[in-house]
């Protein structure tokens, strides 16, 4: 095909004795010579139609008579709500068969011969340019943009700052960090409670090889003053009871109880709470990224994306017994961040 | 004429008057578009985002998008006096309260499934057929971008119901916004309104997902869609198809027919799966706790090259002073995925300085003829692969009795092994394909009819292929890669920007050095005339030989 339009629409038009390939001839559809054809597909579209409509009614018949709260087991598939099942399989079934009869229409009845239209460069012609060109310079001279710098300055001084309020005010989305994310609420003397139950622990009451998720005692009081759950995403510990000869290291001088340590249960990575526990390795295993950390060895990192080891929490016993906290966490307890020493 | 017919003329004739509803109508009712089965999967996008929109409306009638805490009195027996969020106890007070309420809300999660997939899919044939080249290239943007979008939006609306699982995923996001290097921190307690969790982020989450978002993403599908229209379709090669025609159906009424219907048929199908397969059984999870979790915890699919990206990651973290440095998090979550979509976005604008080619496409290329280019993708398809999979490498030991140990080491490994080993094979089997198409056309298709010649050779013969299949195969475009310039051009002056050049001009051979030249005419015209002569010949040969005595032949 020649070309009349100015642009080179096809600039590899590689060897010039390009073969012209003529649109096939069309060919006819049965429907297109058998008027009974014709006629059977026109059936089998208002078949579908009338179905769909049907589906609809029933629909709303199942709107009205199947309640949320009864189920049916379907074996293989599952428990199903029944409601749920009974509405989609009509509203499913009446939507599908309005698209099947559309398209089944489209290539059985209406007309199936290809059109060609023509293309045209994208882009505007030469003199569309040169007057939008025109316009636009014309009105940059008017304005006196170009002449007068001081107007354009300040302009452009004024627009710079213009978004700067915008920006400002997005301050009071959250306080800053401070020194909060250093801290949790353990303190010295904080009891050990059992995190389901909320019973204190005492060091007879774990056995070797166990795992208890545990918190500090007061963090239900705290958490309803706070109103939110930040005290606990960052409190929370877990305990585990090994032999005393078989604990190789500690974070520090007599942080554990007859071989209780208590550690962070926030993963370092990126904050999953851990209990994946394996008693005969010491291994804790992150079900979220895999960090693993050997809880005998100070909670290092022995596999995984973690780059630190778990904070182990120092504690003792009070004098009625129970496990407590001699302090709050020596490190920030979960994930990295940047104003961490 | 039919009473409808008529009304809708006369409606429009009243519409006319008052903007120029006919002269629209003239010039696009009958607008050409060409006929493929891929051209269906940006429709399935489309088709999926609308449905979003509807049920997503929906949902926004009951959902309470607060995290004040309740108790839950609803009809779910197992959670009842369970103390939760609001926004958790709406969910499932939608899931079991209100009829057809669970419908609406898996019919929500699969359709954001499927919305995602499509859109990767109508992208990889975007991509594979090189429609993003000039003019369409704003409009790969546009479409990349709203892969992104999708996402960021898909992620949002999983997070909102607050169970156990999308809290978990939101932690995971909170750590690795606190990776940020300077600003992370702040960013934090910017989004959450504090230290995470506090109590903002649920109806903060809840605007960016019903507002901010689907606003972004409509404008975006419109415009993309503006820029079909106006581009025309693209269409494969064919008889009679060059690159300054459109050959296909018209818009009206086999394209209001059939695209129409297909979004009745791609909603039905969506809604036949919601009722059939249950998504997202927030019930199940319980309501979110920050110090519980559940084992085997698996992101929606299209979050899960980031956490494969993130499992995989060695545990680096330095200290520069008196600052840490998270490149465990920072690298594979941020850096990684702001690499992939820059280079998604900028590939037309690479591709067409690397070759050169400034001119208008309209007619797509066949994936073997651009070999480099469908290599390059089916790598990135690889180096994708690899990190969704090991996104899910927990599941994949656990099913398989495998060591999560040795398979993230796989990964570790894979990902610089797996992509570079598709990407020469993919180009291998391409040659493979432009040679055969040059057989083709040189010797025409192998007959399965072998023929014995006196002397005792056995030949097949060919016979020449249909002329669709070479108006097909004769669309391949060759391009010379660029020559390598010299230092200095004939007067001893050093060539500008030199450097420059020669990357340029090695990327280009890179692109087309392996390329099987197609045929010229001539050529093929010489193959024929030659086959014609061999083939008369032993023919002549044959019928001289039956008639000599038997005898002779079996000497």
């Amino acid at each position: 095909m020649s070309n009349s339009h100015g642009t080179d629409l096809n600039v590899h038009a590689a060897t010039g004795d390009e073969p012209v390939f003529p649109l096939p001839p069309h060919h006819h559809r049965l429907t297109d010579t058998d008027p009974r054809a014709a006629k059977r597909a026109e059936r089998q579209i208002a078949t579908m139609f009338i179905l769909s409509a049907l589906g609809m009614v029933g629909f709303v018949v199942a709107y009205v008579m199947v309640p949320t709260t009864s189920y049916l087991d379907l074996g293989p598939v599952g428990v199903l709500q029944t409601s749920n099942l009974l509405l989609g399989l009509t509203f499913g079934t009446a939507t599908l068969l309005i698209g099947v009869a559309a398209i089944h229409w489209a290539k059985k009845l209406m007309a199936d011969e290809e059109i060609i239209d023509h293309r045209h460069p994208v882009g505007s012609t030469d003199e569309d340019r040169e007057e939008a060109l025109a316009a636009f310079n014309a009105g940059v001279a008017e304005s006196g943009f170009a002449e007068r710098p001081l107007l354009r300055r300040t302009l452009i001084a004024a627009l710079a700052l213009f978004p700067i309020p915008l920006i400002v005010l997005l301050k009071d989305m959250g306080p800053l960090p401070g020194d909060s994310l250093r801290h949790t609420i353990w303190r010295k003397g904080s009891r050990i409670v059992i995190d389901v139950s909320g019973q204190p622990l005492r060091p007879e009451d774990m056995s070797v090889g166990s795992l208890v998720s545990a918190s500090p005692a007061d963090l239900n009081d705290i958490q309803e003053a706070e109103g939110n759950q930040n005290a606990r995403a960052k409190a929370s510990i877990i305990l585990v009871r090994m032999k005393p000869g078989e604990i190789v290291s500690e974070q520090g001088e007599g942080w554990s109880y007859q071989g209780i340590l208590a550690f962070s249960k926030i993963c370092t990575h990126v904050g999953c709470p851990i209990a994946l526990y394996q008693q005969r390795t010491h291994h804790l295993l992150c079900p979220c990224h895999q960090s693993t950390f050997d809880l005998a060895d100070s909670g290092a990192v022995v596999f995984g994306p973690a780059a630190r080891r778990m904070p182990q929490l120092p504690i003792t016993v009070d004098n009625e017994g129970y496990l407590v906290a001699q302090s709050d966490f020596h490190e920030p307890v979960g994930p990295s961040f940047w104003e961490r020493p | 004429m039919s009473v409808i017919v008529k009304e809708v003329g006369r409606a429009l004739g009243r519409a006319d008057e008052r903007l120029p509803v006919a002269s629209g109508l003239k010039k696009n009712l009958r607008k050409v578009f060409p006929d493929h089965w891929s051209f269906m999967l940006g429709e399935i996008a489309l088709y999926s985002f609308l449905i979003l929109l509807l049920t997503g409306v929906y949902l926004t009638i009951f959902f309470k998008p607060s995290m004040t805490d309740v108790v839950y009195h609803g009809s779910y027996q197992p959670l009842v006096g369970v103390p939760m969020t609001e926004a958790y106890s709406s969910a499932l007070g939608i899931s079991f309260d209100v009829r057809g309420g669970l419908l609406i809300r898996q019919i929500h999660h699969w359709a954001a499934l499927f919305f995602m997939a499509a859109m990767m899919v109508h992208m990889f044939r975007i991509f594979f057929t090189g429609a993003f080249r000039k003019p369409r290239e704003f409009n790969w943007i546009i479409g990349g971008s709203m892969i992104l979008i999708g996402l960021l939006e898909g992620f949002a609306g999983y997070s909102l119901p607050d169970d156990l699982l999308s809290g978990v995923g939101v932690r995971i996001v909170a750590g690795i916004v606190e990776s940020i290097p300077i600003v992370g921190t702040y960013l934090l307690f910017f989004i959450f309104g504090g230290q995470y969790p506090g109590t903002d982020f649920i109806p903060r989450l809840y605007t960016f997902h019903v507002l901010l978002v689907p606003g972004i993403l409509l404008a975006s599908v419109g415009l993309h869609l503006v820029l079909v229209f106006y581009h025309k379709h693209t269409q494969y090669p064919g008889p009679g198809r060059t690159n300054e025609n459109v050959v296909g159906f018209p818009l009206f009424p086999v394209y209001t027919a059939k695209a129409g219907g297909f979004f009745f048929v791609v909603f039905g199908v969506t809604v036949l799966i919601s009722a059939l397969v249950t998504i997202n059984p927030i019930w199940a999870y319980g309501p979110y706790v920050p110090d519980q979790v559940t084992a085997g915890s698996q992101p929606d699919w299209y979050i899960g090259f980031v956490d494969g990206a993130l499992r995989a990651f060695p545990s680096w973290e330095s200290q520069f002073w008196g600052h840490t440095w998270s490149w465990n998090i920072f690298l594979p979550c941020v850096v990684l995925p702001g690499l992939m979509v820059t280079a998604l976005l900028a590939y037309p604008f690479i591709e067409s300085w690397v070759t050169g080619d400034t001119g208008e496409h309209h007619l797509l290329d066949r994936p073997r003829n651009a070999a480099t280019r469908t290599s390059l993708g089916a790598m990135a398809i690889a180096f994708y692969g690899v990190l969704v999979i090991n996104g899910a490498n927990d599941i994949i030991a656990a099913a398989f009795n495998l060591s999560i140990n040795q398979l993230t080491w796989f990964t570790r490994i894979g990902i610089f092994i797996i992509p570079p080993l598709v990407f020469l094979s993919t180009h291998r089997f391409c040659m493979g394909l432009q040679r055969r198409d040059r057989e083709l056309l040189l010797h025409g298709r192998e007959s399965g009819q072998i023929l014995r010649l006196p002397h005792g050779e056995f030949i097949e013969i060919h016979t020449p292929i249909s002329d669709d299949q070479k108006a097909v195969i004769l669309s391949k475009r060759d391009i010379a890669p660029l020559a390598i310039p010299a230092a200095t051009d004939q007067n001893g002056v050093a060539t500008p920007g030199l450097a420059g050049k020669k990357i340029r001009a090695k990327l280009s051979g890179f692109f087309f050095q392996d390329n099987v030249a197609r045929p010229s005419a001539a050529e093929i015209e010489a193959a024929h005339h030659h086959a014609h002569e061999v083939h008369d010949h032993e023919i002549t040969e044959l019928h001289e030989a039956g008639k000599q005595a038997p005898s002779q032949l079996t000497d």
